[in-house]
């Protein structure tokens, strides 16, 4: 039979019909319908198990603080595991399955756990997994693994993507409640710029599941109006399916959009969900109450829900959970669920109210005084046993018992920047407390106000109230009528009875037992209590839950609930997935990519590339023929130190430094002196920290009486920049400089090889003879008209020059050198000859700037001079600093000059045992020289200066390597230079 | 957060980035001042609970460097300046 | 004297590229040219006059202005990038230079970046997946530095349906592909 449960009435569409299956069951449903409610429509009330002991679940509640109805949506690559189906908005052909099952949803074979209960109270895991430790990580944990937890993940690829995004506002409201809605209608009317969010996919709130009327009409009628109004704003904008997720610091408040999790799959290019990040200048708290449990002995059976989720379940999507229902309740509330029941012709068998005083329901057999002490019925409701007030129990049958102890604000939101929520001994709840995020206020039943009346009057109030503080008015519009009931309860928390397990956290199996035995081994604050029991530590985080424990606890310890603690709640207010928080950036959409402009010719000749940051670099050019890497990277440094080499060194970075005081802030920036630099040359510049280490090198050259060109590490690009204007700004606010980034502007590339000058003179309209432009020259050239700069510097120890075109004619530039250097063999080089060439000139890159050494370390320490002030120039004069046993840096060769080494190995002497005390250092770069024919490598050795000739050994425990090794010069190849002043 | 730039208006905090404490603008100079100074410039630092100066860089922005005076409990962000500005006042030149 | 140079786009073609994904239409710009302009400390009455007399407009911070010979927008205090046509003043810097003499710092940047401009009804839906700025509230000629995917770029608001973007050249592919895919979740 399809949707035998199914009522009349409700904002469901009837006119279409969805087709769903549950385990492979299929059903019916409609359109306005969650996956639970079309469930229970069709009779089904078992959907989940629970976490530790594997209980039969139904859903607890018709909203997104379910505990229980956890389930996994769709198939394949978009399976989701752990989503609520209360909150499941259904679809025509939705795929859902139950999880923490096996082989089924009704008979599961963990359900075991459920009778060895005993052994899996609170702290079972830290109590009984302890020892021996070798089996923590080979025995315990798969076993626990395996047994605990939801559902599983698919292990393919999310197919969907994932939005982010900005809004700006001066009102955000947060719920489309009754108060929600007056005070976006009241914001809105006045011209504020109006955020509505709910987390539904229908604004409304709890008018959707009252029979309620506001201002003579239906409430769901009045809401519908309400949002026709403000849709026609253009100042409002309405988000439907949005959950406010966190609230920061000043206004940000954080949302998610499921944007299409309500379809099968997303429309072409559509995002599956987008967050926001929402900067408001006023915010209201308009997110109602969640109303929490009673506990009693199995109160978790199916079937059994709160109150107010069997009426919403019965109004708004026109189900009845069970033919025969009951009532459990502490509070006037809960006598709704009886009244509106009754009225749909629902058998109302009893109404168990556990207050003694007060008016008896008409036509309903209401028990005062009286309570549930259990409940049978395994895998669905089937019965209840009710203890009367004169002590005389009963047993009734019911299939379904609506439950309400009262209902708590939602305070979470107000909570999230720490402010503590304040106990209300009227509502018996917690209410929002001073200092929450600035800027927001609560109305409505979040601020404690549980009356309809006091949802619309405190909604108009508090927006106008924000409007006012942003200076904008508005007008109070007429308030319309609405009931305003007080709120009439009685503490009741649980029920004392037998022996049995009564549920406070139902999905992470939390019994008043639980909290009896953490009050017994002391753990009784609340902080102690979460974590001895993992109360509200499950995907609902507690909302059902938490107060429910807090009071058992204070009933326990005798405080009163504020004394015993309050829960404050952290983002996010409802689980996020991480690929929403992630948005585009994952896989190679990770990180931005910079491309140099070499780029295509290089991918055209199949060059393979290196990430260097964000940029692409070429790391080797691969012929054909060449299967190893070591083959290509050999053949670029023989044929760059035999002829010419090209390499694109654009991703150095470039900063034009100008102005009258260009000089002496580069004094003071650099070690060394570069105000005596005369026009037209270039030099070699170390940046220190002010702590004294190295923080960056590079070549700057002085164009123009007023202009440097300065070029910093590929890597240090934007944290040189950033402190130059730091020391421009901050240091020496009256210096005449300004800097500007040309790293991009201009395509740089070394040409080096003892044909570098022959080829460029084929290019360049100016005469660059050795005469004419010697060793350290920089200047601005033209190459068939065309402006370019040209340096004559050299990383690689050859004749080398490094030139420059603006960016668009990089390509051209590069291809062009290669035809004019087909006569001399010209090859391309990538960053792996590069690094090979420089360890062989002994110059410093990454691995010895680490952020730890010296120019002393460097051997660059007659660099610093003293005769000017610079950063860093101070402190590299501590003692530690210049200790002369300190580490020098030195070259390293194998004595075996087929031997290996191995980066970062340490350096002992021969003989020494390979313990720390004997830790002569580290060796930092090492390559396989081909020019020498062997690896050789920089390393950074204990008064490495006075050990060069000593052998000694290169010890690498990791890699467990050991090679005697001969400590040389770093300056492995041409140490006089005379090459590069060819 | 948000910083209200001095010149730009109110800018979300994902745009800059922190440095430290203000007190770095008193940089001593090196050409009189000893290691002791420089190590008590450098390293010796207040940590209040409560107002703090602090030098917050505008990279995603118009590169300024501002001095922000916020509250490390609440983060509420009672002032702030230029650190040029700051700077000149403090009496720093060339 | 040989063939000059050929020219490539950020994006790696010899012509610039339009896209147009639903409403929305990405134009790449390769007709500009680009320098920044700096006032020299205690230059500034100087600068303005002279930008006044070349017909360079010198805006105000966070704003846009377009004159007779040049268009400017402000990118930091005492700092503008000044734009022009590129068939006219393929070397910007060097026809500026002459203008200021040395009461301006006047650098290069055409190259540095890489230019969008977008066009739509209006470009509200876009932006605001893609950027912090509060497009709808700002005005027209409203230019600033914001962060696109990480990437950070120039923004300027001509009109509700039109913005320029200028992106680091060496990331023209990922800019380009960012302002793809959003457009296509809002087509």
């Amino acid at each position: 039979m399809s949707q035998q449960n199914r009522m009349s009435g409700g904002q469901i569409d009837r006119s279409r019909t969805l087709r769903f299956t549950f385990d492979g069951v299929s059903y019916e449903g409609h359109p306005g319908d969650t996956l639970a409610s079309a469930l229970l429509a069709n009779g089904v009330r078992l959907m989940g198990r629970s976490f530790k002991y594997h209980r039969p679940r139904g859903p607890l509640s018709a909203g997104s603080e379910e505990p229980n109805a956890i389930v996994e949506l769709r198939t394949g690559a978009r399976q989701e595991p752990n989503t609520r189906a209360t909150v499941a908005e259904l679809f025509d052909g939705l795929e859902a399955k139950s999880q923490n099952r096996w082989p089924s949803l009704a008979f599961d074979a963990l359900a075991i756990n459920d009778r060895l209960n005993s052994f899996f109270t609170a702290g079972f895991y830290y109590k009984t997994f302890m020892w021996p430790a070798s089996f923590w990580e080979k025995v315990y944990e798969p076993i626990i693994r395996r047994a605990a937890g939801l559902g599983s993940l698919t292990r393919q690829e999310d197919p969907d993507s994932y939005d982010k995004g900005f809004l700006h506002c001066d009102l955000l409201v947060i719920g489309g409640g009754p108060a929600g809605l007056m005070a976006a209608l009241a914001a809105g009317r006045a011209g504020a710029r109006v955020i509505l969010a709910d987390e539904d996919f229908r604004f409304g709130g709890r008018l959707n599941a009252e029979t309620l009327t506001v201002g003579g009409k239906p409430g769901a009628d009045w809401a519908a109006g309400v949002v026709d109004e403000l849709r026609s704003m253009p100042n409002v904008r309405l988000m439907i399916r949005t959950t406010i997720i966190g609230a920061f610091d000043h206004g940000i408040y954080g949302a998610v959009e499921r944007v299409s999790d309500h379809l099968a799959v997303p429309a072409p290019g559509k995002p599956r969900q987008t967050l926001w990040r929402i900067y408001s200048r006023r915010a209201l708290l308009a997110g109602g109450a969640t109303e929490r449990p009673i506990a009693f002995e199995n109160n978790d059976r199916p079937g059994i829900m709160l109150a107010g989720a069997l009426r919403a379940y019965a109004n708004r999507f026109g189900v009845k959970v069970g033919e025969r229902v009951a009532v459990f309740t502490n509070n006037e509330d809960g006598l709704r669920t009886a009244r509106d029941l009754q009225a749909r012709g629902v058998d109302v068998v009893a109404v168990v109210d556990a207050r003694r005083d007060g008016a008896l329901l008409p036509g309903i057999r209401h028990l005062k005084g009286a309570e549930i002490v259990d409940a049978g019925g395994r895998l669905g409701l089937r019965s209840i046993t009710v203890r009367q007030a004169n002590g005389q129990t009963e047993t009734l049958d019911v299939t379904a018992l609506g439950v309400s102890g009262g209902w708590n604000p939602n305070v979470n939101i107000s909570s999230h920047r720490r402010s503590k929520p304040v106990w209300n001994e009227t509502l018996q709840a917690f209410v929002p407390g001073e200092g929450g995020p600035a800027g927001l206020v609560a109305a409505g039943a979040a601020a404690g106000l549980m009356s309809t009346h006091g949802a619309l009057v405190s909604g108009q109030k508090g927006a106008l109230a924000a409007l006012g503080e942003l200076g904008l008015s508005g007008a109070s519009d007429t308030i319309p009528e609405a009931e305003d009931a007080p709120v009439s309860i009685t503490p009741k928390w649980y029920v004392h009875s037998g022996k049995g397990r009564a549920w406070i956290d139902p999905q992470n199996d939390v019994t008043v037992k639980d909290v009896k035995l953490a009050h017994q081994e002391n753990f009784t604050s609340v902080e102690h209590l979460k974590r001895y029991t993992t109360l509200g530590m499950a995907t609902d985080q507690g909302k059902t839950g938490n107060v429910l424990g807090l009071a058992v606890m204070a009933g326990l310890t005798g405080q009163t609930i504020p004394e015993t603690g309050t829960t404050i709640y952290r983002p996010p207010y409802t689980p996020v997935a991480l690929g929403t928080l992630a948005g585009r950036s994952r896989g190679k959409e990770f990180k931005p990519f910079r491309l140099t402009p070499s780029h295509k010719w290089a991918e055209e000749q199949g060059a393979v590339f290196v990430e260097v940051g964000m940029w692409l670099r070429t790391q080797w050019l691969p012929k054909p023929g060449e299967t190893h890497w070591r083959q290509s990277v050999d053949r670029e440094v023989l044929a760059t130190r035999k002829s010419v080499g090209i390499c694109d060194v654009t991703t150095l970075g470039k900063i034009d430094i100008q102005g009258t005081d260009a000089g002496a802030f580069l004094d003071k920036v650099y070690c060394n002196t570069f105000s005596t630099l005369a026009v037209g040359r270039c030099r070699y510049g170390l940046m220190l920290r002010e702590d004294g280490m190295v923080f960056d090198d590079g070549t700057t050259a002085r164009m123009d009486e007023t202009e440097y060109v300065m070029t910093t590490t590929t890597a240090n690009a934007v944290t040189v920049f950033r402190h130059l204007e730091y020391c421009r700004q901050v240091l020496w606010p009256e210096m005449d400089v300004q800097l500007i980034s040309t790293t991009e502007a201009w395509a740089q590339f070394s040409v080096a090889g003892p044909n570098a000058r022959r080829l460029l003179e084929k290019l360049v309209d100016q005469d660059i003879s050795d005469a004419a432009f010697p060793y350290m020259a920089a200047g601005n050239i033209t190459i068939g008209g065309l402006r370019a700069r040209l340096f004559r510097i050299s990383f690689s120890g050859e004749l080398a020059y490094e030139i420059a075109v603006p960016t668009r004619y990089g390509d051209a530039l590069l291809r062009r050198m290669l035809e004019a250097g087909r006569e001399f063999d010209a090859i391309v080089y990538g960053t792996e000859a590069l690094g090979v060439m420089r360890v062989e000139k002994g110059h410093v890159a990454g691995n010895e700037l680490n952020g730890q050494s010296t120019a002393l370390n460097m051997g660059l320490g007659k660099m610093v001079s003293r005769k000017k002030d610079s950063i860093g120039m101070v402190l590299s004069q501590r003692e530690g600093m210049n200790d002369p046993e300190g580490y020098r840096l030195v070259g390293v060769k194998p004595v075996d000059k087929t031997a290996t080494l191995t980066a970062g190995s340490h350096f002992l002497e021969i003989g020494a045992a390979p313990v720390i005390a004997n830790d002569g250092g580290w060796l930092t770069s090492k390559v396989y020289s081909p020019h020498l024919g062997c690896e050789i490598a920089l390393g950074y050795l204990k008064a490495g200066d006075r050990k060069i000739g000593q052998r000694m050994r290169a010890v690498n425990l990791l890699a467990k390597t050991e090679t005697e090794v001969d400590i040389v010069s770093p300056h492995f190849f041409d140490p006089e230079g005379e090459r590069l002043r060819g | 957060m948000i910083i209200n730039h001095p010149i730009l208006g109110p800018r979300d905090a994902q745009e800059f980035v922190y440095l430290g404490d203000a007190a770095l603008i008193n940089r001593p100079d090196g050409m009189t001042a000893g290691i002791e100074a420089f190590h008590d410039y450098l390293y010796v630092r207040d940590n209040p609970a409560g107002e703090h100066r602090e030098l917050w860089y505008h990279e995603q922005g118009d590169r300024s460097w501002l001095v922000v005076t916020r509250n490390t409990v609440t983060h509420e962000i009672i002032k702030v300046e230029l650190a040029r500005d700051v700077a000149k006042a403090a009496g720093r030149t060339k | 004297m040989a063939e000059p140079l050929h020219a490539l786009t950020a994006l790696g073609h010899a012509a610039p590229k339009t896209v147009t994904i639903g409403a929305v239409s990405i134009i790449e710009r390769f007709d500009v040219a680009l320098a920044s302009l700096a006032i020299r400390k205690g230059r500034e009455a100087e600068v303005r006059a002279l930008a006044a007399k070349a017909g360079l407009p010198l805006p105000d911070p966070a704003r846009f202005a377009a004159g007779p010979s040049f268009s400017a927008f402000w990118v930091a205090p005492d700092m503008w990038f000044v734009e022009a046509d590129h068939s006219t003043h393929e070397d910007i810097a060097g026809a500026l230079k002459p203008l200021f003499g040395d009461a301006a710092s006047i650098t290069e940047q055409t190259d540095a970046w890489v230019r969008f401009d977008l066009r739509a009804e209006d470009l509200q839906g876009l932006l605001e997946r893609l950027s912090n700025v509060d497009f709808a509230r700002a005005a027209d000629g409203f230019a600033s530095r914001t962060v696109i995917e990480h990437i950070g770029c120039y923004l300027i608001r001509h009109g509700a349906g039109s913005v320029t973007l200028y992106g680091p050249r060496s990331s023209a592919a990922s800019l380009l592909h960012a302002l793809e895919v959003t457009a296509h979740s809002i087509a």
